[in-house]
């Protein structure tokens, strides 16, 4: 399946950013190989306000299945939740590494906000 | 004719300036006051009406009806506002992001969304003396104000003279505040930070072609009161009055007091401000 990771720039060697609508950039990859398979840059950054439910549907429409964040707020989280994107905490590093703790299962899921609105605006 | 009060920066002593002009004029004149500041209003304080109605004011924000939807995302699409969201299964609107616009339920091809009306705040109004009082309160934690002050506008009576206390800032609700006037006073003070938030404002009043004077709060003379001298000159914005700095002054506003009615050195100087808010606009008193 497709996972998005939140990310600083592009590739599997960018570093991961702690925030979900405000991230840079969605580095997706395939869950299975770790394979880059797109990078595309985060229409939210400069959205006015509801960046979080902004990002959920450019990744929705990208196909993707799965994302792996730092920090969410609650718009954020209810957008993904009504996507039916799987979200998993945890960002740590680059994409790449994120990629390989995703792959051995040590990325927590994450159901609720973890942050309040606008938390690394 | 509609008089707007506006600062740049914040703390300038807007409220001071509106509250005192409005009672001057009233001695004259037929006077509506809005306090447009409806994240803060405070104007209450000073003119002290008699709050008789409150009336609710709504925006329209929409109700998605999952039986006719098909999940086609136009709604989302045409949302600037990221307020809709269509999900696998289920529609969701975040009521706060929402501008009240209709574009989604206008452009629903399966005619799904229908608008149900959000309270945002409220209009007050009442008799400050002689003074036509009104303002809006906008809920807390609401992001909207622009919708409220213009319900408050909406309640503009074309036969008085109305003074608008508009917020702080440029943004806005600063525009929807003062935009259709007939004349805006800046109000500022003589630092780095009035004078910087003073050219925003008037760059402001310029894309609004609004005309508009200044009023220096806090005059004290000195170099910061020169710089905003030199830019006004340079702009060709005339200043109309120095409010000079005065314990007196200061004393009354905490104890929500206006100044013109107990201090006559600050009632001549606010007749004086009138005087020429009228000279400018050349209007026969």
């Amino acid at each position: 399946m497709k996972l998005a990771v939140c990310a600083q720039n592009e590739g599997l060697e960018a570093p991961v950013d702690q925030r979900f609508g405000r991230c840079p950039y969605f580095v997706i990859l395939d869950s299975e190989s770790g394979e880059l398979l797109k990078s595309v840059p985060n229409g939210g950054v400069s959205a006015a306000g509801g960046a979080g439910p902004q990002g959920a549907r450019q990744l929705s429409q990208e196909g993707v299945e799965a994302v792996a964040l730092g920090h969410v707020g609650p718009n954020a989280a209810a957008a993904l939740k009504a996507a039916g994107i799987a979200v998993y905490g945890g960002v740590t590093g680059t994409v790449r590494d994120t990629w390989q703790l995703f792959s051995e299962g040590k990325l927590p899921t994450v159901g609720e906000a973890t942050v309040d609105p606008h938390h690394g605006l | 004719m509609i008089i707007a009060v506006a600062s740049g920066k914040g703390g300038t002593g807007k409220t001071t300036v509106a509250t005192n002009l409005a009672l001057v004029l009233s001695w004259e004149r037929e006077i509506q006051f809005l306090d447009c500041d409806v994240e803060e209003p405070n104007a209450h304080l000073f003119l002290k009406p008699a709050l008789e109605s409150a009336e609710p004011v709504p925006i329209p924000v929409p109700q998605v009806d999952l039986e006719r939807c098909t999940y086609c995302g136009i709604c989302a699409d045409v949302c600037a506002f990221n307020a809709i969201m269509v999900g696998q299964e289920t529609v969701l609107v975040f009521e706060p992001l929402c501008h009240g616009c209709g574009g989604c339920a206008y452009f629903c091809p399966e005619k799904a969304i229908k608008e149900i009306d959000r309270p945002i705040g409220v209009i007050e109004r009442g008799d400050a003396g002689e003074i036509s009082f009104v303002h809006g309160k906008l809920n807390p934690g609401e992001a909207l104000s622009p919708p409220l002050i213009s319900a408050v506008k909406k309640t503009i009576n074309p036969a008085a003279l109305t003074i608008i206390d508009a917020s702080p800032g440029a943004s806005c609700p600063v525009v929807e505040a003062i935009r259709g006037s007939d004349y805006c006073l800046l109000v500022t003070e003589p630092t780095p930070f009035g004078l910087n938030d003073l050219t925003i404002a008037v760059e402001l009043l310029k894309k609004l072609h609004l005309p508009g004077g200044v009023v220096i709060n806090r005059s004290l003379g000195g170099e910061g009161e020169a710089s905003i001298e030199e830019y006004c000159r340079r702009e060709g914005v005339p200043i109309l009055l120095k409010m000079p700095w005065d314990r007196e002054l200061a004393s009354l506003y905490a104890r929500g007091e206006a100044a013109v009615e107990h201090l006559p050195a600050w009632r001549r100087l606010f007749t004086g401000l009138a005087d020429r808010i009228l000279e400018e606009k050349k209007e026969d008193r």
